[in-house]
């Protein structure tokens, strides 16, 4: 069945893959902000340390006879040592004029009010950042402004960087994994109602077409009840065409018993042979038809039994020994024995009903292929499992057909010339399947067929 | 005027090696094929020993000595940075400058304690105190002075004793004795206060430790002060007409550094013959050939006072901080 269904991909890797793109579009979302935020606090810092080291120079700042001295601290460098060593620069400018330290280090635009960092680089290529700030000194009758920078590469600061960076990048990859671990946990426990729905419909018998009574997730809902009404629709229509065919195998076999008991009294009544004869094989042929007639209602009545089972305590022994008694008639008019054999009392929960056709029609079977004068076994028996055997004396079942013999209007090779529908096998089987349990059809060593009838 | 510049830089490379040196020597000049040249403020005969360990490591390459002072050695290599492969200096400021202003070669391979280099570039390989150097004859019979302050009563108990017989460098041409004056003031008044006593005395400025410990030796001077104790102690195996005093107020310990001129031609011989020298120096590692002292080994903690290896040392190196501090030695010692 499957292998005609057409598949597009999987809801459940499809949900996988969308969760997994998801969190690893987030891991790098996240690498991008905390790199990005991480690197604004480390440039924070080097800030603050270069303008406070801008600061200490600047007061150091004053006017002594109209020259300007500047006698900063050893800290106002010394605060700029870091772990990786880095250069550091500085320049103090007098309204524009360079007084001491490094000439590349000119406020920018020009302009002797300035304050603030901005990035630069060093003659020779090194990136750094540099702190400028300034100052008003007023004199006797100068004003000077003092503006001094101080600079330093950002050798320590990407060291702090990369080790972030890398630090995040692991934080990031663990998410990550978490995430796909997590996305295929959610993938798996979305998908289980679908699975769950899929395996209760698959183990359902080939006749349950009851809707799906179990709580599904509300987006399976609609999915549920399309498939609840397609399956009403299914059973009803299979009920309609049972009712059919009963009614059909009603109405031809009321007639045909009127047409059969006018052919005896014909029969009685006309002499020449040929008419006889032609008159007998209209009775046969009525015989056949009325049984295959009785057969199908009988099939109608157990496949609308087998859905509503009535079950009931009895007696495996007493049923049989009472069909025993009512078909001994027949096993005669063959001169055929019946032979039961219990030991004891089998005891089963069963349709009464069901059984009682079911093993009739096995009975049946056994008498038609007998030969005459022969024996038909019994056997009944309580362990392992309530069991009945039927062994007869005829020519068994053909040995490459006995698979298939239980299946509808399915008959033997052998069965030419005796009357029957191909409906009795069927009949037992589906009854026995009814109550759990099976029909097994074998040939006897020495001859003659076996049916084991187990519940 | 071209004509004039055309022969003008023709001519540069001839002022250039008319710069005068201290000394200058060649080792191994029979094997001429490549020579490495050292920028050095070391006396010759205290590095001889490791350039020709280095050499006989080394064959095929000949060692061009320089030496000229430490306050020189700036200037010299500024005008001409491809034409010397080593620079090794006292002053720790001035290399400090030099390797923050870009003129050495990163040598990432050699692995050296972290508090004995910078930047990877500059190495320190000796770790020297200090000193002061007092002649044995003139403290007969009295106590020697441990401390600065000491020192202080000592002079004033007798100043007509030691009037015009003290000595110290003069910071304004020495780059190593302007390192221990601005370190001494940075560490602690008594500094200054020495200074005053001494320039009081009739103080006499010296150029270089060789001379003052000669001074101190032959009695033309009693005390000297802040001289290189290296020096010093060689010079004691010798002639013990002097005493070394290293002052337990607070000792100021200088390391001698060296670092790769980023221009050179030969930048794996340079790498190698600083890491010679490193390995030559090591107190683990090394052969005792060296007279210099070795490089200390815990200077956190137990010596606090010798100098860290950082851009803080540029600070006294700032034209008004100099100006700054020259006037006020000046003050104090010349009066």
């Amino acid at each position: 069945m499957t292998e005609a269904v057409n598949v597009s991909g999987s809801l459940r890797r499809r949900m996988t893959l969308t969760l997994i793109g998801g969190a690893a579009v987030l891991a790098v979302v996240l690498y991008a902000v905390v790199r990005l935020y991480a690197a604004q606090i480390a440039q924070q810092g080097q800030d603050s340390i270069l303008a406070a080291s801008v600061t200490s120079i600047l007061d150091a700042a004053i006017l002594r006879d109209g020259t300007v001295e500047v006698d900063f601290p050893y800290a106002a460098l010394s605060m700029l040592s870091t772990a990786s060593d880095d250069r550091v620069f500085y320049a103090i400018h007098k309204n524009e004029t360079l007084l001491s330290g490094y000439e590349h280090l000119s406020p920018p635009d020009g302009t002797s009010h300035t304050s603030g960092t901005y990035l630069a680089e060093t003659p020779d290529g090194a990136l750094i950042r540099v702190a400028t700030d300034s100052r008003t000194l007023v004199g006797a009758d100068t004003r000077s402004v003092i503006t001094v920078s101080v600079a330093q590469t950002q050798e320590a600061l990407q060291v702090t960087l990369n080790g972030i960076s890398r630090n995040v990048a692991l934080f990031g990859a663990g998410f990550f994994c978490l995430s796909a671990l997590l996305s295929f946990w959610a993938s798996a426990s979305t998908i289980t109602p679908i699975r769950r729905l899929t395996s209760s419909i698959a183990r359902r018998g080939p006749q349950d077409l009851s809707p799906v009574a179990s709580p599904v997730p509300s987006e399976m809902v609609s999915l549920v009840a399309s498939l609840n009404r397609l399956m009403g629709r299914l059973d009803k229509a299979l009920a309609q065409s049972e009712d059919f065919i009963a009614e059909a195998a009603h109405r031809v076999r009321t007639p045909l018993a009127t047409v059969r008991s006018h052919a005896e009294a014909m029969l009685h009544r006309v002499d020449q042979d040929e008419n006889r004869k032609a008159l007998r094989s209209m009775v046969r042929a009525i015989d056949e038809s009325s049984r295959a007639a009785g057969q199908l209602l009988d099939h109608a009545m157990i496949t609308f039994r087998t859905d509503h089972l009535e079950r009931k305590e009895l007696d495996l022994t007493e049923l049989l020994q009472e069909l025993v008694l009512r078909l001994t008639p027949v096993a005669d008019m063959k001169d055929i024995t019946l032979h039961v054999e219990s030991k004891e009392p089998v005891l089963v929960s069963a349709d009464a009903i069901l059984l009682q056709n079911a093993i009739r029609n096995l009975i049946d079977n056994a008498l038609k292929y007998s030969p005459v004068e022969s024996d038909v076994m019994i056997h009944v028996s309580a362990r392992p499992l309530p069991t009945l055997e039927i062994r007869d004396q005829g020519a068994g079942f053909p040995q490459d057909q006995i698979a298939h013999l239980s299946s509808r209007f399915s008959r033997g090779d052998n069965a030419k010339g005796i009357i029957g529908s191909g409906l009795g096998l069927t009949i037992a089987q589906e009854v026995a399947e009814a109550h759990g349990g099976a029909l097994k059809l074998s040939n006897l060593p020495g001859g003659g067929a076996c049916v084991t009838f187990s519940l | 005027m071209r004509y004039i510049l055309f022969v003008i830089s023709l001519l540069w490379p001839a002022f250039i090696s008319a710069q005068t040196w201290e000394d200058q020597q060649l080792f191994n000049e029979a094997a001429p094929s490549q020579t490495l040249r050292i920028l050095s403020s070391t006396d010759t005969a205290f590095f001889s020993p490791i350039i020709e360990d280095f050499l006989e490591e080394t064959p095929g390459w000949s060692v061009e000595y320089l030496v000229t002072g430490t306050a020189d050695i700036s200037r010299v290599l500024q005008q001409d940075p491809e034409g010397y492969d080593v620079v090794i200096s006292s002053a720790m400021d001035l290399q400090v400058k030099l390797v923050n202003d870009g003129f050495a070669l990163k040598l990432a391979d050699i692995s050296h304690r972290d508090w004995a280099q910078w930047r990877q570039s500059l190495f320190a390989f000796t770790s020297e105190p200090a000193t002061i150097v007092v002649n044995r004859e003139a403290f007969e019979g009295k106590p020697i002075p441990g401390t600065r302050q000491e020192l202080i009563q000592a002079l004033r108990a007798e100043p007509d004793l030691f009037r015009g017989k003290l000595g110290t460098y003069d910071v304004r041409s020495s780059g190593v004795g302007y390192l221990f004056a601005t370190q001494d003031a940075r560490a602690s008044e008594t500094f200054w206060r020495l200074m005053e006593v001494m320039g009081g005395l009739e103080i006499r400025l010296y150029c270089c430790s060789g001379d003052m410990i000669d001074d101190v030796a032959s009695g033309d001077l009693l005390v000297a002060y802040n001289v290189l104790g290296s020096y010093a102690a060689a010079r004691q195996a010798q002639d013990n007409r002097f005493e070394i005093i290293l002052p337990s107020d607070f000792p100021t310990t200088m390391m001698r550094t060296g670092f790769v001129s980023k221009e050179t031609k030969h930048p794996a011989a340079a790498e190698g013959f600083v890491r010679h020298m490193i390995e030559a120096q090591d107190l683990a590692t090394g052969a005792k050939s060296s007279p210099l002292p070795p490089l200390g080994l815990h200077p956190d903690g137990r010596n606090p006072t010798v100098i860290a290896l950082e851009p803080a040392l540029m600070t006294y190196l700032d034209k008004l901080k100099r100006r700054t501090f020259i006037q006020e030695w000046s003050n104090a010692v010349i009066q």
